[in-house]
């Protein structure tokens, strides 16, 4: 009776690689029209980032599927790390890149070129049933969020004077996305400066349910999430000096939804863009980006921008255009034509 | 104190608290299974409805009603058999060598102790590990392999004490049987003790093989992937696996997302009851034909 038990062992092992290897010819089947370009793709980095790359990833696979484009998930940190080391081809970044790792590409013998492909935004929300607040200074935010406020601001009534006596009952990002760096940074001032005692989470879903079950509640999290859940929140106007403004494709596109909005950025390895797989899929990032960015629920770049940066890569113009200072609030469109600028002053 | 402890008033009192006990007791474990219950049955409605047959067969998309699991699955079984045929040699042959052969010496107790503390080891740590010397140091890159070989490290402290379990219940009066009439001791080990002992060696390896099915710290960490077009061809491709997978789902904002998720766990939760079942089968049944 003894060999039964090896059969069953090489049995389960057969099914499950046949299983495998069946789905595998299937798979490349398709794979013998159109495109000489082979190889494979490594892109990391942002997991904001992330949704527009595997969109491209996924339009490009269709278009060569003898490419095989990967997407990895290490954040902005770790993936300028693996771009440094020379391990991937393309990272995305949700911030411009930092001196140190700028230093670390040139100690390396790596150039990069920058390229913003997207806009994302970020929502301040409240309780549909919050009567009382249709926007918020930054200042107002800040005495919210900063640290000072923990155990303090615990009431609307304390944020402005008017305000109801009504319990503040705060949500926001988890302290390891980049979404609260940059939330942190650009109202209360510093990185990773927030009060502790509130709701935070990584799965924005959850910030989601907790503002829209609670009266007294205000959170924060991508602009994508309110789109999606328009029914259960009321969003919240930034005022910045120049009056309120809610975030929407015009006005962070026109840079008058500020400091809640940042460019998403696609670093590339100058060595990789040598394949002429790499090269294509570059080339269609960019010209794909504006669409499919929205389509996941960003906001795309205008043509001109889409065109200037275009005209960079061709140009193979290396070099963070941000001077490698890393999150940097308050970037527009400005700073992006400006891109054209120090391209210009280099060619030269 | 005989006395004392028969009268009725103390057996009253006894019988409240040990009925306040059970009371207690029985309320945990409602409280357990409420809280299991209502998480799946949030996943089961969630997830049902997308486990279609395209969702086996689909590649991950930016649109959710397109996309599926069949990379992540494939990818799944792969590791899977990799990690095996890394981890069972490896593992039951310590297990072997220092149950059977290794004399007891601080040697071989240093490496006790440091098998059970290996054991405990968070699994990210592994990752990290694994990172270092089997991405970097031996330039396996982000491939099948190395995840496998990562996985294994997991795997092994757990093969390893569970198989030591097995070997340890196999009666010392069948090994002296065998030698007795003259077998040597290798022999002893491959004819006799092996194979009473594999039923139990086999549980601890599906149980510890079901953990790395289930796993997704350490291969995000050496770079496991979760976008990919064609499905791996060798050891050396690139991968992503189901809990990676789901990982990528769960935080995308679109909630047909969240049901692609939710119908990954299914699947994923099925996969790992089959081998807890197939780890409590092989032992129920190979159990009862000891020859004691």
């Amino acid at each position: 009776m003894k060999p039964r038990l090896e059969w069953v062992i090489v049995a389960c092992l057969a099914v499950l690689s046949l299983a495998a290897c069946g789905k595998q010819d299937s798979g490349s089947g398709a794979s013998d029209k159109q495109s000489s370009l082979s190889g494979t793709i490594r892109i990391d980095g942002s997991s904001t980032v992330l949704p527009i790359s595997e969109a491209v990833a996924e339009e490009f696979a269709k278009a060569h599927p003898n490419v095989q484009p990967t997407v990895g998930k290490s954040g902005t940190g770790g993936g300028f790390k693996k771009f440094a080391n020379g391990e991937v081809d393309i990272i995305g970044a949700s911030r411009p890149i930092r001196e140190e790792e700028d230093a670390l590409c040139k100690q390396n013998g790596i150039e990069y070129i920058e390229i913003p492909v997207a806009y994302d935004a970020m929502a301040v929300v409240v309780n549909p049933e919050n009567t009382w607040c249709d926007s918020l200074t930054v200042a107002e935010l800040k005495k919210i969020w900063e640290p000072a406020a923990q155990g303090k601001i615990m009431n609307w009534s304390q944020v402005r004077a008017g305000f109801p006596n009504e319990r503040l009952v705060l949500f926001g990002a988890g302290t390891d996305s980049g979404t609260f760096d940059y939330f942190t940074a650009a109202i209360v001032g510093k990185e990773k400066a927030s009060r502790g005692d509130y709701t935070g989470s990584e799965d924005d879903d959850i910030l989601v349910q907790g503002v829209s079950r609670t009266k007294g509640a205000l959170g924060y999290f991508g602009l994508a999430y309110y789109e999606n859940n328009q029914d259960k929140l009321k969003l919240v106007a930034i005022d910045n000096g120049n009056g309120p403004v809610k975030p929407s494709r015009e006005t962070v596109l026109d840079g008058t939804y500020q400091p809640l909005a940042r460019p998403l950025f696609i670093y590339v390895n100058v060595k990789a863009l040598e394949r002429p797989e790499v090269a294509e899929f570059v080339k269609f990032y960019i010209e794909n980006a504006g669409k499919l960015a929205e389509e996941v629920g960003y906001i795309g770049l205008p043509d001109n921008v889409i065109a200037l940066v275009k005209e960079r890569l061709e140009r193979r113009i290396t070099g963070s255009a941000f001077g490698a200072h890393g999150s940097q609030v308050g970037v527009k469109l400005e700073d992006l034509y400006k891109l054209e600028e120090a391209s210009e002053k280099s060619a030269q | 104190m005989i006395q004392v402890a028969s009268t009725p008033q103390w057996r009253a009192r006894e019988r409240r608290r040990e009925q306040l006990f059970q009371l207690v007791g029985a309320l945990i474990v409602l409280f357990a299974l409420t809280t299991l219950a209502v998480l799946l049955t949030k996943i089961l409605l969630d997830g049902f409805a997308r486990l279609n047959p395209e969702f086996f067969s689909s590649f991950p998309s930016r649109r959710a009603e397109n996309a599926g699991i069949l990379p992540a699955l494939v990818g799944s079984a792969y590791l899977l058999l990799l990690t095996a045929a890394i981890a069972i040699p490896i593992g039951v042959g310590a297990a072997v060598y220092l149950e059977e052969f290794a004399r007891r010496n601080w040697f071989t107790r240093l490496i006790e102790i440091n098998i059970t503390n290996l054991a405990g080891v968070p699994s990210v740590i592994y990752g990290l590990l694994g990172l270092q010397v089997f991405v970097r140091t031996l330039m396996m890159d982000r491939s099948l392999i190395a995840g496998a070989c990562t996985m294994a490290l997991l795997a092994l402290p757990v093969i390893i004490t569970a198989a030591r379990e097995g070997l340890r219940t196999v009666p010392k009066s069948l090994r002296d049987g065998s030698l007795a009439l003259g077998a040597t001791q290798w022999q002893t080990v491959r004819y006799t003790v092996l194979p009473v002992a594999i039923p139990s060696i086999l549980t601890g390896v599906i149980l510890s093989l079901s953990r790395v099915v289930g796993e997704t710290a350490p291969l995000l960490v050496i770079g496991a992937v979760v976008f990919i077009s064609r499905l791996p061809d060798s050891p050396a491709s690139p991968f992503t696996v189901l809990p990676v997978q789901i990982y990528n789902w769960t935080t995308r904002p679109q909630h047909a997302f969240q049901e692609n998720a939710a119908a990954g766990i299914i699947v994923l939760l099925v996969l790992l009851l089959t081998m807890n079942a197939l780890a409590i089968y092989l032992r129920n049944r190979y159990q009862k034909r000891l020859p004691i």
